[in-house]
């Protein structure tokens, strides 16, 4: 049903619909929004069979979601930043034990310095926990992302990160065809666990392994979450089957066709990207923009297909490696193994800072002369920061 | 007071399964049908409590519950030395998460239970001392406070044994460990430091808070069996030597248990929704030297100069846990 809504809501209103069995959930924004409206919806009875757990950290958010899910109910849970890396041992220990857990991430910054504001720190430091991560570029993908995720999951016994900008999306009022019940049914079967802990067949989860089966162990994780980029495709085929639109998948193009310059992005700020390119394109610039949706596992071939006939690439990230660069990039270089293609790297929107499209104008007019560095900081104020770097060095 | 009717004060009696009582009255562990619930084959060291503790404790659990309990387990010697792949000493359904996170994990097992409406099948957490008092305190407090229907059970063998014999939140003072060596001038660990944890559960007001030993081993099924007859969060603290951190002859388990309830270092006690409402009295009532002596850890305590003044502070830590727990009965002052 199309309603004008909250980005948080509608992601809360189809997360009920998938009819999860636990929810649990720990305070922290710009997440609060999705399980407060989870909250309601539990206590009002309009999402029965669900238990809905307030825990005491984010630690905690995570280990019951590991436990009900090893219990073979539906587990879904929301965090953030801080709240991210606070979970981050039950995190890998989710993938380890193959558990479907359905996360969103409302991207955040990580501090220090302390900041509330958008960008991908947060999932990106999460990038080899063993979890597939999909980034919503629109608040009607992030809602039907979740849908999606739950297949996904359930599917290959694996968990599902859906990340979406904190804020940007979760924060923004807009246009959402919210799924309705009926097709989410018929979407998204009732979860059949691979393994539960039942008395009646009992078995052990969670042995010690030693160096004789550990690399084995961790051999199947890698060619399990490979088959991620055959599942995840096919679901979204399904998904637009039943509900009539194209959500998800591995990457989407918009003008790559005989772009020379092409700008690879995760998540909202493809919209911005979208209408700079279009001017672009409007003035004879053969540009055109590469949106990645699933970044783990990463669609390697796809991505070498969609660059095959670029002469550069652009790699817009809202997060980097300190000491290093991006880090999108690195994954982005590995399909480009063996060809000519420049590669550059833009860091932009940390911390919240707005990316805006004169900015991005003034960028990808340079960068398609190849007139920028490799690594660039958008809207760096440099001669402040050098500044203060000569002072600290002068002391 | 306490919840076992049946006691063996003799000596040399102290076994289960007493074949001259009726069937009814004999241990859950002398039943042939017993589950095995940690069955044996497993790496546990010869005379280890926790092994001891936790077949007993799960038996009666299993018993309570037709048969019907998930467990989750802590990281620490009870999940290494059980469930080494390919191999498993569990016969009963059984989960290792984390370190930290055992109750949390029971938590959600306990919530996906409720959801799928299997309220028969129960939830036991269990983890050493260093899971319970010290990593995994936050989400015990926290499981303890939403009441969530989980049994937690410490075995408590005071410091972090699986990694070499580490101090925890839960070593009493002057007890050497790998991090509170027998050095200077206070050798082994501070005094006014260490959680009670069972005094911690009882400020949580949840249904039930019981302690127990490997010297009682009736008594501990007794209190688990009495503790599945509540819905709600519930604690039992098991103390469990450690005849490896604690420099004790395997064959002393039970005995060095024993010495630290009738010393009145460790008081055995229930309480129910934050009041205590039962203790086990002290039959026969030894100084804490007794205790003291059989174990290396204190061992500085007597040589190469004894420490009395150590031993008298540890004595007063004893004689104030009597006095709080009422553990001089009319009845065992008489005998």
């Amino acid at each position: 049903m199309l309603r004008q809504v909250e980005g948080s809501k509608a992601v809360a209103d189809t997360v009920a619909a998938c009819r999860p069995q636990v929810i649990c959930a720990y305070p922290i924004s710009p997440q609060t929004h999705i399980v407060e409206g989870l909250s309601q919806l539990v206590k009002n009875g309009e999402l029965q069979n669900c238990e809905f757990i307030n825990v005491e950290s984010e630690f905690a958010a995570m280990s019951v979601a590991i436990g009900a899910s090893a219990t073979g109910a539906r587990t879904y849970t929301a965090t953030a930043s801080q709240g991210l890396l606070y979970m981050v041992e039950a995190v890998f220990n989710a993938s380890g034990l193959g558990l479907p857990i359905v996360m969103t991430v409302a991207n955040r910054a990580i501090g220090a310095p302390i900041n509330i504001w958008n960008d991908h720190s947060d999932s990106m430091s999460q990038r080899d926990s063993g979890w597939i991560q999909i980034y919503a570029e629109t608040n009607q993908e992030a809602a039907d992302l979740h849908v999606q995720a739950f297949r996904i999951a359930e599917e290959l016994s694996l968990p599902v990160m859906v990340c979406m900008d904190g804020f940007i999306l979760t924060h923004a009022y807009e246009r959402v065809d919210v799924a309705e019940q009926e097709q989410v049914d018929q979407f998204l079967p009732p979860y059949a666990p691979r393994q539960i802990l039942d008395p009646s067949n009992p078995v052990s989860i969670g042995a010690m392994v030693g160096p004789e089966a550990f690399t084995e162990v961790k051999y199947m994780a890698h060619m399990k979450t490979l088959s991620a980029l055959a599942v995840i495709p096919k679901v979204a085929k399904d998904f637009e089957i039943i509900f009539g639109r194209s959500s998800g998948g591995l990457i989407r193009r918009h003008k790559t066709l005989g772009a020379q310059t092409i700008v690879i992005a995760l998540g909202s700020v493809l919209g911005t990207i979208k209408d700079v390119i279009d001017e672009m394109v409007a003035a004879d610039i053969a540009i055109g923009v590469l949106g990645i949706i699933a970044f783990r596992p990463f669609p390697t071939t796809e991505v070498r297909e969609a660059l095959s006939q670029a002469k550069r690439v652009i790699v817009l990230e809202k997060a980097f490696q300190v000491g290093v660069g991006g880090i999108v990039i690195d994954n982005v270089r590995e399909a480009l193994r063996g060809t000519n293609t420049a590669a550059y790297t833009v860091i932009a929107g940390l911390g919240g800072r707005p990316i805006t499209k004169q900015s991005l104008r003034s960028y990808f007019d340079k960068a398609v002369n190849d007139q920028v560095e490799e690594l660039t900081f958008l809207d760096l104020d440099k001669d402040l920061a050098d500044a203060e770097l000569a002072r600290e060095a002068g002391r | 007071m306490s919840t076992t009717p049946i006691k063996f004060y003799q000596v040399g009696s102290f076994a289960v399964g007493n074949r001259l009582l009726s069937a009814d009255d004999r241990s859950i562990q002398s039943d042939p049908d017993r589950t095995n619930a940690l069955t044996s084959g497993h790496r546990a060291c010869q005379g280890c409590g926790e092994a001891l503790g936790a077949r007993y404790a799960l038996d009666a659990a299993m018993r309570a519950t037709n048969e019907k309990i998930i467990a989750v387990n802590a990281t620490g010697c009870l999940e290494v030395f059980s469930t080494p792949y390919p191999e498993s000493s569990w016969r009963i359904a059984w989960l290792h998460s984390l370190f930290g996170n055992a109750p949390a994990v029971a938590t959600g097992v306990a919530a996906a239970l409720k959801a799928q409406g299997k309220s028969d099948i129960r939830v036991i957490g269990q983890g050493g001392d260093g899971a319970t008092v010290d990593i995994g305190f936050g989400a015990l407090s926290g499981m303890f406070e939403r009441n969530d229907d989980v049994l937690y059970i410490c075995y408590d063998n005071e410091a972090y044994m699986n990694t070499g014999v580490q101090r925890s939140g839960a070593t009493p003072p002057a007890a050497r460990t790998a991090t509170t060596q027998a050095v200077g001038e206070n050798p082994g660990n501070v005094f006014g430091q260490g959680k009670n944890l069972p005094r911690i559960a009882m400020a949580h007001e949840i249904p039930y808070v019981a302690t127990a030993t490997v010297a009682d081993l009736r008594d501990l099924e007794a209190k688990v069996t009495k503790a599945m007859s509540f819905r709600g969060a519930r604690y039992i603290h098991v103390l469990v030597p450690c005849p490896l951190g604690w420099g004790s002859a395997s064959c002393d388990t039970i005995k060095i248990a024993r010495l630290a309830t009738q010393s009145g270092l460790f008081p055995v006690f229930e309480a129910e929704h934050g009041e205590v409402v039962a203790s086990t009295a002290i039959r026969h009532r030894v100084d804490v030297e007794e205790y003291l002596k059989l174990q290396v850890r204190y061992s500085h305590l007597f040589s190469p100069k004894r420490r009395d003044d150590v031993i008298t502070h540890l004595q007063s830590i004893a004689d104030k846990n009597i006095a709080r727990y009422n553990l001089i009965s009319d009845e065992s002052a008489s005998s």
